[in-house]
Parts: C-alpha cells; sequence; structure tokens
C-alpha cells in the first residue's frame, strides 16, 4: 500500500505533487496554530465531541464550504482546459479524474452538507425544540460525512482520483477497465458518508413529528421543517438502493464477484437502475429544503403571510413521492422500450406542476407585500428566474423524443447547473445569509455581500447560457479535448470567462466572511431581519438549550404573530423557569466515524488486516454506547438564569 | 394572551419516561422502513441474476430441501419465543424474560451455524461468489440477511446483559422492544428468502 | 411515412428564430450550420427537433411572464416610505388564483404527454416504408465498427448508407457502455454489452454527418467519432462493390487486435466471419436475453 502511493505520487502531475505539498504545509500550519494557540482542548471539548445540533449544523457548514473550494478548483481547472480548441494543459487522464471529483464532490460533499447545516442549525430552533430526537446520533451522522469526505479527498494524492465519472457506470468502473484504487475511494467514501445521510433523515423526520412545540400542529409548522420533512423521507427510501450498488460494485473491485461485469453473466443495467432509484431523489433531496429557505425569506422580508401555504405543502408531499417514478429518464437511450419511456417521461414533467404551483405561490406572497431586498432576499429573487428557465429546459429532456438529441450533450450540464447553482446553490446562499446571525450572532457585510452576488450571477449565465447552444452544436459531455474545426471554440471561451467571474463571486464570499468576523455589524436583538419564525425569537446566537421555556404556539407564523401581541400590550410571558436536561458530549461519534475511515482506507488498498481492525473499532464503538450509562446532565434554573441574562444582554 | 409564552407545566426532561421512548420506536420503524427499501434492492438484482449461471452450478443443483427447511423452522421459531419474550416483558417478569432472550439468541445461532455450513457446502463444491452473477447475487442477498441475523444475536445479548445489570425500566425495555422489532423483521424477510430464492429455486 | 414530418418545416423556421434570440446572441457569423440539431436531415431528426422546439416554446408561454410578473411585483411593491401601493400583510389565500395555478401547469403538462407519448411510440417505427437496410454496429475502446450483414463488409469509424431509405441500426457493444449519435439523423441509442439496441434512422439528402460516442467510456472517449456518409442509392451500392473488391477480409485475429484500447482511423474490409457480430453479443452476456425483433 505505501509502496503503491509512493510510485503513484512520484510519477503524478506536476499540479497534483503541488497539491500534496500544500496539504501537508496547511495540516502543519492548523497543528502548530492550535498548539501555539493552546486550543486542542478547546477543539475538543467544543466541537469534536459535541452532540449540540448547532455546532453540528456550523461544522457541517464549514466543511461544505471547504468542498465548494475544492469542487470549484476542479471546475475551474475544467474550464481552462476546454476555453480552447487543442489545449493541453491536461491530459486526458487528469480531465476524467477531475470531472469525477467534481461532480461527487458538489452533490455528496458540497450540496448535502449545506442542506444538512441549515437543517440543523434552523429545524429545532423553528419547531421549539431543545435539541433534534437523536443528539448522539447527529453527532454520528456529521463524523460519517466528515470522515467519508476526508476519505475522498485523500485519493487524488494517495493513489489516484476516481475516474469514471460521478455516476461510476461499470464495465467501465469495474476492475477489468479501471484498474487503480480511484474507483474504490468513490465506492467507500459515499457508502461511508451515505449511512451518516440515512440516519439524519431518520433524525429529522422523528424530530419533526415527535418534538414540535405544544401547540404547533403540523398545519401550523413554518415551511422549512415541512420541506426537510419531504426531503428526509426521500432520503431514507432513496439512499438504501444506492448503498446496495455501491456495495455490490465493491464486492466486484475487491472480491471478484461479477454484478456488473462484461463476462461471467453481469448486468451493467443493474447498477445503472439502481444508481438512478437513488440519483434522482438525490437532486430532491438537495432542492426541496431550499423551496422551504425560498418560502421563509419570500414571507419575512414581503411582510406577509406564505400565500397559499397548503398548496406549498402539498406540491412538497407531492414532489417527494413523484421523485420516485422519473429515474428512468436518466437513460430513456438504453432501450427500454416506448411503453416505459413514456411513463417515465410524463412523470417527469409532471414534476414540474407542483414545483410551478411553488413560484406562482412565492410570486403572489411578494404581490402586496413590502419587499425589502437585502443579501437574502437579493438571492432569492435571483433563484426564482434561474430555476424557471432551468426547470423549463428540463421539461425539454424530459421529453423522451427530445432527450435523445439532448442526452449526453453540453444541453444536459447547462440544465443540471442551472437547477443544481441556480436553484439548489443561490437558495443556500440566500439561506446562509438569512441565518447567519443566528449562527454567529453577526450579519455578513452588504456592499461586499452584492460585489459577490453580481459577479456569481452574471457569471453563472455567462458560463452555462453559451452551454445550452453548445448542446445544440453537438458537443458532448465529458470530453477533455475537441479539434477547431467543430466551431465550439468561441462559445467554450466565454463560458470560460464566466466560470472564472463565478470563481471571483465566491472569493468575495471568503473576503466578506473574515471582513465580517471582524466588522459586521452585531445582532443584539435576536431578531435581525424582523422575522416570523420561533428561531428569531431567541438571542442570536442561541444559548446551547435553545428556549429557556418552550413557547406554546397559536398560529403559523408564531413569532410573527407574538409581536403583533406585544405591540398591542396583550403578551404576558415569564413563567416559572425550570431545570433543563440535557444530553452530554461523547467522544464516541467521532471515534466510531474514524473506526469506519480506518476500515474503508484498507478497503480501498485490499489490505484486510486494516479494515478488520476498523470494523472491530466499530463494533466496540456501538457495543459501548449500548452498554455505557449515560442520561446526560440538568442545568440547573440559576445556570439558566445566568446564561440567558447574558445572552439576552439585560 | 396568556398562553402564548406558557411553559407546559408537566414538561418531561428528555430520554426520560415512556413518553421520550416513543421517539425511539419511531425512529426505529423509520430504519426499517429504510432497511426493507435495502432488501427489496438485492431482491431486484436476485431476480435479474438468477439465471445468468455463466455454465456454472443452477439453482436446482444447489439448493437442499432439509437445509433451508431446518433453516426456515430454527428462526420461524426464535420468532416466536421472541414473541414470548416481549409476552414476560408485558407482564413484568424479568427472569422470564431474559430466559427467552437467551432461547431465542441459541435459535438464531443455530440458524447462522447451519447458514455458513451452506455456504462452506456450496464453495467445496465450486459454487463459489466468483463462480457467476447468479452466485454473486445469491450470497449477497442470503449473506445480508444471515449479518443482519448475527448483529441482531450480538444486539439481544447486548439487551440482555442490561436487564440482568438494570431489570425492566423505560430504557431497557425499550431497547427490547426494537431488538424484538427487529428480530420479527429479519424472520419476515426470510420468509421472502425462502419463497423467491430457496422454493423458487428447487421448483426451477 | 417518409414525407410525414417535413410539411411543417415553414412553422418550425418561425419557431427556430423566435426561441433562439438568445442562442443566436452568441452566433458567430458562418458559423449557423454548425447548430448540428437545429438542421436535421431526415425524418427521425426532424421528429425529435420538432419535439424540442414545442417543448421549448409551452415552456417559454409560461415562464416568460411569469418572470415579467416578477419584474413587476418586486419593483411596484419594494419597501420605500413613498410607495403607495397596496399592503395587504395577512392576505395568504384565493381558491380561485390557485385553482389557475395549478391548472396552467397540468394543462401543459397534458399537452405535452399527448405529443411526447405519440413520438417516442412514432420513434420505434421504421421512418418510411422503404425496404429498409440493416447495419449492426459494435462499439469499441475507442472506435466503432460497422457490420452489413446483407452485403458481409464491415468498416470502421466510417459508415455509408443510402438516401431516403430506413436504416436499422442493431448496436451493442465489446467494451464499456457508450451511445451512437449522429445528431443531423437523430437521436442517440447506448451501446451495451451483451444487450442489442435498435435505432432506425434515415437521411433524407445527401451529406457527410458527424457521428460520435456519447456515453463517456475512459481514456480515448474524446477521440471516438465517425463519418456518416448518405449518398443515392445506386452510388452506395457502386461504393458496396468496391468495399468487396478491394478492401482485405477482417479475420477474427483482426478483430481481436481492434478490441484492445486504441484510437482508429476509418478502415474498410471486404468481409467478416459470419458469426463475428452474434459472438460479441453472446460472450457478453447475450444469451441470457430473448431478442424480440424490432420490425
Amino acid at each position: 500500500m505505501v509502496h503503491q502511493i509512493v510510485e503513484y505520487l512520484r510519477n503524478a502531475d506536476p499540479l497534483i505533487q503541488m497539491s500534496a505539498a500544500a496539504i501537508v504545509l496547511t495540516l502543519l500550519g492548523i497543528i502548530f496554530a492550535l498548539t501555539y494557540y493552546k486550543k486542542w482542548r478547546w477543539l475538543w471539548r467544543e466541537w469534536i465531541t459535541t452532540v449540540d445540533h448547532k455546532k453540528i449544523g456550523i461544522m457541517y457548514l464549514i466543511c461544505a464550504l471547504l468542498m465548494l473550494f475544492r469542487g470549484g478548483v476542479d471546475a475551474l481547472l475544467m474550464r481552462t482546459q476546454l476555453a480552447f480548441p487543442n489545449m493541453n494543459f491536461l491530459d486526458s487522464q487528469h480531465y476524467n479524474e477531475i470531472f469525477s471529483t467534481h461532480g461527487t464532490i458538489m452533490i455528496l460533499f458540497v450540496a448535502m452538507p449545506l442542506i444538512f447545516a441549515m437543517m440543523n442549525i434552523v429545524v429545532p430552533l423553528q419547531i421549539g425544540a431543545r435539541d433534534v430526537a437523536f443528539p448522539f446520533l447527529n453527532a454520528v451522522s456529521f463524523w460519517l460525512f466528515f470522515f467519508g469526505a476526508l476519505l475522498f479527498n485523500l485519493s487524488f494524492v494517495l493513489g489516484g482520483s476516481p475516474d469514471a465519472g460521478w455516476v461510476s457506470y461499470p464495465p467501465l468502473a469495474e476492475l477489468s477497465h479501471s484498474p487503480g484504487p480511484g474507483i474504490n475511494y468513490y465506492v467507500l467514501s459515499l457508502q461511508i458518508s451515505g449511512i451518516g445521510s440515512i440516519a439524519t433523515g431518520i433524525n429529522f423526520i422523528v424530530t419533526i413529528l415527535k418534538m414540535r412545540a405544544p401547540g404547533m400542529t403540523l398545519m401550523k409548522m413554518p415551511l422549512f421543517a415541512w420541506s426537510v420533512l419531504a426531503s428526509c423521507i426521500v432520503i431514507i427510501f432513496a439512499f438504501p438502493p444506492l448503498t446496495v450498488a455501491l456495495a455490490l460494485l465493491g464486492l466486484d473491485r475487491i472480491f471478484g464477484t461479477h454484478f456488473f461485469t462484461m463476462l461471467h453473466g453481469g448486468n451493467p443495467m443493474m447498477y445503472v437502475n439502481l444508481f438512478w432509484i437513488w440519483g434522482h431523489p438525490e437532486v430532491y433531496i438537495a432542492i426541496l429544503p431550499v423551496y422551504g429557505i425560498l418560502s421563509e425569506i419570500v414571507s419575512t422580508f414581503s411582510k406577509k403571510y406564505i400565500f397559499g401555504y397548503k398548496s406549498m405543502v402539498a406540491s412538497l408531499m407531492l414532489i417527494s413521492v413523484i421523485s420516485y417514478f422519473v429515474w428512468v429518464h436518466h437513460f430513456f437511450t438504453m432501450g427500454a422500450g416506448p411503453g416505459v419511456n413514456s411513463f417515465f417521461a410524463v412523470a417527469s414533467m409532471a414534476v414540474g406542476i407542483p414545483t410551478g404551483v411553488k413560484v406562482f405561490n412565492w410570486l403572489f406572497t411578494m404581490f402586496r407585500g413590502r419587499i425589502r431586498v437585502t443579501l437574502p432576499m437579493l438571492w432569492a429573487l435571483a433563484f426564482i428566474p434561474c430555476f424557471v428557465i432551468g426547470g423549463a429546459t428540463g421539461i425539454t429532456l424530459a421529453s423522451a423524443p427530445s432527450d435523445y438529441q439532448l442526452h449526453n450533450s453540453y444541453f444536459v450540464i447547462a440544465h443540471f447547473h442551472q437547477t443544481l447553482i441556480g436553484g439548489a446553490v443561490f437558495g443556500l446562499l440566500a439561506g446562509m445569509y438569512y441565518w447567519w446571525p443566528k449562527m454567529f450572532g453577526f450579519k455578513l457585510n452588504e456592499t461586499l455581500g452584492k460585489w459577490a452576488f453580481w459577479f456569481f450571477n452574471i457569471g453563472f449565465y455567462v458560463c452555462f447560457m453559451p452551454q445550452y447552444a453548445l448542446g445544440f452544436m453537438g458537443m458532448t459531455r465529458r470530453v477533455y479535448t475537441y479539434p477547431a474545426e467543430t466551431g465550439w471554440g468561441s462559445l467554450n471561451f466565454i463560458s470560460t470567462v464566466g466560470a472564472y467571474l463565478m470563481g471571483i463571486g465566491f472569493l468575495f464570499i471568503v473576503v466578506q466572511v473574515l471582513y465580517s468576523i471582524r466588522y459586521g455589524e452585531r445582532d443584539t436583538t435576536g431578531d435581525p431581519w424582523d422575522g416570523r419564525t420561533l428561531e428569531w425569537s431567541l438571542p442570536s446566537p442561541a444559548p446551547h438549550y435553545n428556549f429557556a421555556q418552550i413557547p406554546t404556539i397559536n398560529g403559523r407564523d408564531a413569532w410573527w404573530e407574538m409581536k403583533q401581541q406585544r405591540k398591542a400590550g396583550s403578551l404576558v410571558s415569564e413563567n416559572e423557569l425550570k431545570p433543563i436536561h440535557m444530553p452530554n458530549r461523547t467522544p464516541l461519534p467521532f471515534l466510531m466515524s474514524l473506526a469506519f475511515f480506518v476500515s474503508g482506507f484498507g478497503l480501498v488498498f485490499n489490505q484486510f488486516t486494516i479494515a478488520t481492525v476498523g470494523l472491530i473499532g466499530v463494533i466496540v464503538c456501538m457495543l459501548w454506547r449500548s452498554l455505557e450509562d449515560d442520561r446526560g446532565y440538568y442545568l440547573s434554573v440559576d445556570e439558566i438564569k445566568q446564561t440567558e441574562a447574558s445572552v439576552r444582554g439585560a | 394572551m396568556e398562553a402564548t409564552e406558557k411553559t407546559i407545566s408537566d414538561q418531561k426532561p428528555q430520554e426520560h419516561g415512556m413518553e421520550e421512548e416513543e421517539k425511539y420506536v419511531l425512529g426505529f420503524w423509520l430504519f426499517l422502513a429504510s432497511d426493507l427499501v435495502l432488501f427489496a434492492s438485492l431482491f431486484a438484482t436476485y431476480l435479474v441474476l438468477r439465471t445468468h449461471t455463466d455454465g456454472g452450478p443452477t439453482e436446482a443443483q444447489l439448493f437442499e430441501i432439509p437445509v433451508f427447511m431446518l433453516e426456515t423452522f430454527l428462526l420461524l421459531t426464535s420468532s416466536y419465543t421472541c414473541g414470548l419474550a416481549m409476552h414476560a416483558l408485558k407482564n413484568g417478569h424479568a427472569r422470564r424474560l431474559i430466559g427467552w432472550i437467551a432461547v431465542t439468541v441459541l435459535l438464531g445461532l443455530a440458524f447462522v451455524g447451519i447458514e455458513i455450513n451452506e455456504f462452506i457446502t456450496y464453495s467445496s463444491e465450486g459454487a463459489t461468489m466468483q463462480r457467476s452473477a447468479f452466485l454473486s447475487a445469491f450470497y449477497a442477498l442470503v449473506g445480508t440477511h444471515g449479518l443482519h441475523v448475527s448483529l441482531g444475536i450480538v444486539w439481544l445479548i447486548s439487551v440482555a446483559i442490561q436487564l440482568m445489570r438494570k431489570s425492566i425500566q423505560p430504557t431497557t425495555a425499550r431497547k427490547f422492544i426494537n431488538a424484538g422489532l427487529y428480530w420479527h423483521f429479519l424472520d419476515v424477510v426470510w420468509v421472502m428468502i425462502f419463497t423467491v430464492v430457496y422454493l423458487m429455486g428447487v421448483m426451477g | 411515412m417518409g414525407v410525414r414530418n417535413l410539411k411543417k418545416t415553414g412553422v418550425s423556421d418561425k419557431l427556430k428564430k423566435f426561441l433562439f434570440g438568445f442562442v443566436l446572441l452568441f452566433l458567430l457569423p458562418g458559423c449557423s450550420d454548425r447548430f448540428v440539431l437545429l438542421d436535421p436531415a431526415g425524418p427521425v431528426a426532424q421528429t425529435e427537433y420538432r419535439n424540442i422546439m414545442l417543448t421549448m416554446v409551452l415552456s417559454a408561454i409560461v415562464a416568460i411572464p411569469v418572470l415579467a410578473i416578477m419584474v413587476y411585483v418586486v419593483y411596484r411593491y419594494r419597501d420605500r416610505p413613498e410607495n403607495q401601493a397596496p399592503y395587504t400583510p395577512n392576505w395568504d389565500d384565493s381558491k380561485i388564483l390557485e385553482v389557475i395555478w395549478w391548472g396552467i401547469p397540468i394543462l401543459i403538462v397534458a399537452i405535452l404527454g399527448v405529443y411526447t407519448v405519440r413520438d417516442t411510440f412514432s420513434l420505434t417505427r421504421p421512418p418510411s416504408d422503404q425496404k429498409p437496410v440493416t447495419i449492426q454496429v459494435v462499439s469499441l475502446d475507442w472506435k466503432w465498427m460497422f457490420f452489413y450483414p446483407e452485403s458481409n463488409i464491415s468498416t470502421v469509424n466510417y459508415v455509408e448508407i443510402p438516401t431516403g431509405v430506413p436504416v436499422q441500426f442493431v448496436l451493442t457493444a465489446d467494451a464499456p457502455m457508450n451511445s451512437f449519435w449522429v445528431p443531423q439523423l437523430g437521436g442517440q441509442v447506448y451501446t451495451m454489452p451483451g444487450m442489442e439496441m435498435y435505432l432506425w434512422l434515415q437521411a433524407d439528402r445527401s451529406g457527410v454527418y458527424e457521428g460520435k460516442g456519447a456515453n463517456f467510456t475512459g481514456k480515448g472517449f474524446a477521440h471516438m467519432n465517425f463519418q456518416v456518409v448518405a449518398k443515392p442509392k445506386s452510388e452506395f451500392e457502386a461504393w458496396v462493390k468496391s468495399v468487396k473488391r478491394s478492401a482485405p477480409p477482417l479475420t477474427n485475429e483482426k478483430y481481436n487486435q481492434l478490441v484492445k484500447p486504441s484510437i482508429a482511423n476509418k478502415q474498410l474490409y471486404s468481409s467478416y466471419p459470419t458469426s463475428l457480430y452474434k459472438d460479441i453479443v453472446n460472450k457478453n452476456g447475450g444469451m441470457y436475453y430473448t431478442h424480440h425483433g424490432h420490425h
């Protein structure tokens, strides 16, 4: 194994060697800084062993932004290679690795953790709960995600990245055609983080169904909580097929079985089916919570109740159901027959119905409102046209006869970037700006944010609109180069310029965050946006127990209504405080996930001793948890009073 | 408007009392739903690949009726004894509960033992997981179930230890309820394996 | 049937201009012929082209007004003290409005659904009544192999077809799955080891059409292109005769060389072992599927 890694690094592209050196230096720098500032204990006590949903959410957010940087660099490398015909910036192998890691990272290690960050930080605060249903399991989910992402990101310096696309179709992804460790990294890292995702799905369904504040019936629940519920339902039913697809591909590669091989009876189609039974619902997992975020932001910044609440709920649930009946549209061109293709085509178009309803309802929430174009609202407003255009081109792709032509072309690339960036990323950035004060206690600088916004938005259209046209010119996806005679050069160049503009936009966000940590406007009220839902009733950041007293809910926009009543002078509060029960911090989730990581790393290189040691570690941690008597602890009334006095600045 | 910011007077702290235990039961049902989709995926794979024998042994040549009938008998019986344990829990008989868990575990161990023996026999006849797509799918499906059963055994033992230490209280009761639910679930999956893999297999 | 889709090109042309305004912004002079999807050369590509246009027009009918309304609403109801526009913070429900905007997308999807189903079925049938030509296709790493079972000739990265005649491509792979795509003649179909796929194409005018492997297959994927040459039937038959006369035969040994990963140029063979194609399908798992012929 060590020999293999050393050999790989010795022969690697200078770009990769430089990255490896940079990673080692950064690690050394972090270790030095932690030691110099004596922060190890703080890191261990406050973060690594925490079970607090808010801190877990922040860790998801940090990881997601780091991964967004890595995936973004991948994108810029690709766009640089494609900027001109016959470029020699990257060779075929390196390009193949980069587009494979770009896709995988953006979907699984950026979109998913951003969603989980928002869910973790907001859902308990919004429904009036002190934590999620299973805080321990929540920490397990995070650390599984963390170590899955770590394993995946090690691949390019330790042995070689996966290079069969983010879908890793066999037989290309089989040992016969991809002999290196790359695809093993893919299989095992996705498997490890996937287990965490299923656990998160279960955790938040139970949290939402069982832990709402008294009086908050389901139909009085904020739409973000609804959207998370819809998304989690999709998670728990969609991830198992991925688990199976990856496990069987792993068995083929590591143990020589024949599920998807070309010879000995294997059937690659089976993988394609299992993959997309997860893969399509996956994009709804990412987009559903964004619908919720949009609903919160549009309502808050229009100073108006969300329009058509019942329709909004119905459309969320409808999308989560339809999402299971569309997966074949990823392979209309694999000869499923006209009957099957017709069914899945119409089902795919039908997703446009509830989605369209949501757009209309957002518009009518703004209609006759009072619209404040703050940073969150700006991103929400940018989301709508981008997502509408992405949805429209999606309708075209959903129609099987059109898809026969457009499948595998740059039209598809443009379409799904428009829904995943213009949809998911814009929405999640809106959510990040919206809830940032709640997470950290200060606002992000508006001016720098606007620069970021315009660079990113203009860059987005400059980057992806030409790609629709390239699709009509017959440019296929995943080509690392193209001859000048194709005539694709000028549009590709424009697209590359757009990608760099987006990169500048991202840098502005980084600068904005760094600047605002120091100079950002502090949020002393806990309610910087004149919010409507319960999270804004708490100080920013919220104390670790969230609610000193659990409120009783009467209406849909609970905090808005409380404020109205307070204005009318009819609100009497101040009840007696009671001791609060809190879960203990614990190192087990971290250690257990570390054991998973060790096991996975061993399997990547067929080192079964290491893999077994890791698995034993996992089992020991599980048994430890099962047998330990962890009843948590109580916060006394005095402690609560002290904390409340300090955070509320009384 | 007193109602607006009033705390519930009888609010129970987290993780205590049967009400809180309900969260775990709901969570566990959701896990089972998810696990069922996992098995459904494996069943689908098996059904697609069962004829892909690559000139190697077929289902009819491989499966021996007495062996899988015995496996079925053992697992169904263990489900029954697990039910008796549940009955003991309801009546609050801690020792009887532990006793029935022990019987369930023993039956489960016998099942796993016979299954391992079955796999070893097949492999020695050349019917390994690497021989053909059919055999890959067979071992994956039946083996995954076997792994689940093994995990269930470890879990039941751990619950029994806790019952011995702490007797019946909300936490231990909930843990047994979930472990028992898991055990019954595995039984249901086995009935499907029995039908789809073994019965359909020997009937050709 | 051969002309069924060509009658309405006048309408389509207008739509093309209407819809591709935004594309035209990026157009450089003299490059319009490179938008191959907008320049169908046969009935299959024509049907698909019209389907693309229809879906885009119907989507645009909803999308453009929505975006216009959005711009108006954001401007009209911005939060300024001097803004006199009505403000109704508690108005959050209207049955009539909701029925309208559930209704609009349902109607659009219903219309699109009808056309989609119609075209999906029609594309599985031969595009005209002429006696079809069958060509077997095998994707390899990283080249395209063609067999003409009717005349027993074979080609690599190059295929000739007669114009005005439906061609049934029967496709498989002896390598990781690829996708066979000739944009100007019609949409793509995957090539998969052990499976046989069927694709009808037809060229109505003579010409050279670029074909490509559309599904990623590793290092040499970007170079997996081929040419489709369509010419009148008599010239096509003359070409077949000349290949039979002058090209070398394809032997099993030669095929085994071709299977190895490499990039290839155009090649012609005067004959090939008769069972070669069936053997390729069967060895990769074809024996597990009963083939249902598409005619």
